[in-house]
């Protein structure tokens, strides 16, 4: 189970325990994907596609099967293991920003910084990310003085702060108008092109879809079809 | 960091923040309060005894403690055999009798009294001269509105207001000694003997040959009388300081139960995005403690902030009845109290919160 890839799965089963009943989210998925990748996940509600980006996060373990995200065996992580696997390996970008509010965008993704043990100041050359992302102006600001677009922004940066080897997002344009999704998914391609940022998006919409290398499609917990953006 | 996203915590709810601080403070301020009551009181009563000038104090037989002083049981023809000893310069029978709680109405032999305490600083009136006259001193006729001429009534017996004297010598309302024994059945007898010797070095000659000529009787010095008005003489004093302080812990623990259990319901999201960025179960454990310290510190400061305050209330409502006064050397303890409840009260909370799951916590409207 070894090609190079940065995420790798094989035979992920996840099994959600709702009262007296097995609920099984996910029923074999094998996905690898290399890095520098920018993959889009797509399927209906139910497909298994948000149980796929919490347990390549880190978020929640398998039930059974393989996942290795840059390297590591997720299955064989302790809890505590997970929590410092997500301090560095990856960046999460939410359909709801999940920014903290009380913070300041600058703060917001100092958190990050501190929480990964590299201090509060990001190095300097994440000042030329903060230009690329658009917000280098607003970092003083709290999340509710900025605008859904700026927010996500801002997740963005505090997602790659750390310098993860993969960026997760989930839904991110879901809940931004038509110009801001488009901008941020402009940034999410440039971040993949100019900084070889692998990244994995979980989305509804197929124009969004539509900007990563390759298209999984998940249906009943199973990746029913891969596709290529070039074909 | 972690201080930033406490402080900006604590901004972002300053009611929830403020009320808690206030609730805290509260029994700080009764803990203070009592603690400088006990000690107010305390003081008051041993610089009254202190200004009645004299060296030796004679009480009743088998008497030890200060609650039993006012027994009357020692004939008052011992007040001249008394004086009659060598280096006593002046002796003086006197009654204590408590009229309230913990107020005594004492009654003296006005011309020896005199000669004892090098007589009284009158703001108003004069001296003890009919059998009903009674002396107030200046906080207790302030305390009930009492001036010369007025009669008032204590121990079922109409007293005439003959002075208003400065506070400080013994106690704060004076009667002649005989309307005193004759109300108590008590004829020719007396609770106390003061005696006041030549010189200073003599006290410890005296003290001994007054112990051979009345073996049956508590004899001391006013420095041993004076070292008795102590917090650890006082039966009952220390665990009713210690219950006090256990009713401010439990109070302080239950605010910040409640306080921090609020905190990690309405902060369920923020605690799933840190986790989701990696935050350790200490980390998350670490904010809602620190937190719970804060609100501790606040409180503390705002506790001794108001019993200043409650100072100023008892020295203005009650100041013959209540001293209350500032003892500094209890703020560090009342700190160390309120830390530690702040920080067990936030412990099941915190605990909450740094065991909650990440995703049903991003999940969490």
């Amino acid at each position: 189970m070894s090609n190079g890839a940065i995420i790798e799965t094989r035979d992920l089963r996840k099994v959600y325990r709702v009262g007296q009943v097995d609920v099984p989210a996910l029923r074999g998925v094998d996905l690898s994907v290399q890095p520098g990748e920018f993959v889009s996940i797509v399927g209906p509600s139910g497909s298994g596609k948000s149980t796929l980006f919490h347990i390549i996060g880190g978020l929640t373990p398998p039930t059974a099967g393989e996942v290795k995200v840059g390297g590591q065996n997720l299955a064989a992580l302790s809890d505590a293991g997970r929590t410092k696997m997500r301090r560095k390996t990856v960046g999460f970008v939410f359909q709801k920003f999940n920014l903290l509010p009380n913070l300041t965008a600058r703060d917001n993704i100092a958190v990050a910084h501190y929480i990964a043990g590299l201090g509060t100041h990001p190095d300097a050359e994440f000042d030329e990310v903060l230009r690329l992302l658009g917000i280098a102006n607003r970092l003083d600001h709290k999340p509710n003085a900025l605008s859904g677009g700026e927010q996500q922004r801002v997740a963005i940066a505090r997602a790659i702060v750390n310098h993860p080897a993969i960026l997760l997002a989930d839904e991110p344009t879901g809940n931004l108008d038509s110009e801001n999704s488009r901008a941020v998914l402009e940034v999410l391609r440039d971040l993949n092109r100019r900084l070889g940022q692998t990244v994995l998006m979980i989305t509804h919409n197929p124009e969004a879809a539509a900007y990563g290398h390759n298209t999984v499609h998940m249906r009943d917990g199973r990746i029913v079809d891969r596709t290529n953006a070039t074909a | 960091m972690i201080g930033k996203i406490v402080l900006e915590n604590l901004k972002n709810r300053p009611m929830r923040s403020l009320l808690s601080i206030l609730l805290i403070g509260v029994p700080v301020t009764l803990i203070l309060t009592l603690v400088g009551l006990t000690q107010g009181m305390l003081t008051d009563a041993q610089n009254r005894q202190r200004g009645v000038g004299a060296d030796i104090m004679i009480r009743g037989a088998n008497v030890n403690s200060l609650t039993t002083a006012s027994s009357i049981t020692i004939p008052a023809g011992m007040v001249d055999l008394v004086e009659r000893q060598p280096h006593v310069s002046v002796a003086t029978g006197v009654i204590n009798e408590r009229v309230e709680v913990i107020m005594a109405l004492a009654g003296i032999d006005m011309a020896r009294f005199n000669r004892m305490v090098g007589g009284f600083t009158y703001d108003q009136g004069g001296p003890l001269r009919g059998p009903d006259d009674i002396l107030v001193d200046r906080l207790y006729a302030e305390e009930h509105h009492l001036q010369v001429g007025q009669t008032t009534n204590l121990i079922y017996h109409d007293w005439r207001v003959v002075g208003v004297v400065e506070p400080g010598k013994m106690a704060r309302l004076f009667v002649p000694v005989a309307t005193l024994q004759d109300l108590r059945a008590a004829s020719n007898r007396v609770g106390q003997i003061y005696v006041k010797v030549d010189d200073p070095a003599n006290i410890k000659l005296v003290v001994g040959e007054l112990r051979h000529l009345l073996p049956p009787y508590s004899i001391n010095t006013m420095d041993e009388i004076a070292a008795m008005y102590n917090v650890d003489q006082i039966p009952a004093i220390k665990p009713f300081t210690v219950v006090v302080a256990a009713i401010g812990v439990v109070i302080g623990v239950t605010v910040v139960w409640l306080s921090m259990y609020m905190v990690v319901l309405q902060r369920t999201r923020e605690i799933g995005i840190l986790k989701a960025l990696g935050a350790s179960k200490a980390f998350i454990l670490g904010i809602i403690q620190i937190e719970a310290t804060l609100l501790g510190v606040g409180g503390t400061i705002l506790g001794i902030i108001f019993s200043f305050g409650a100072q100023w209330l008892i020295h203005t409502l009650v100041p013959a009845s209540f001293q209350m006064a500032i003892v500094y050397a209890w703020w560090p303890r009342v700190a160390a109290i309120t830390l530690a409840a702040a920080n067990l009260g936030a412990l099941q909370p915190g605990l909450t919160a740094a065991r909650q799951d990440p995703i049903e916590a991003l999940a969490y409207e």
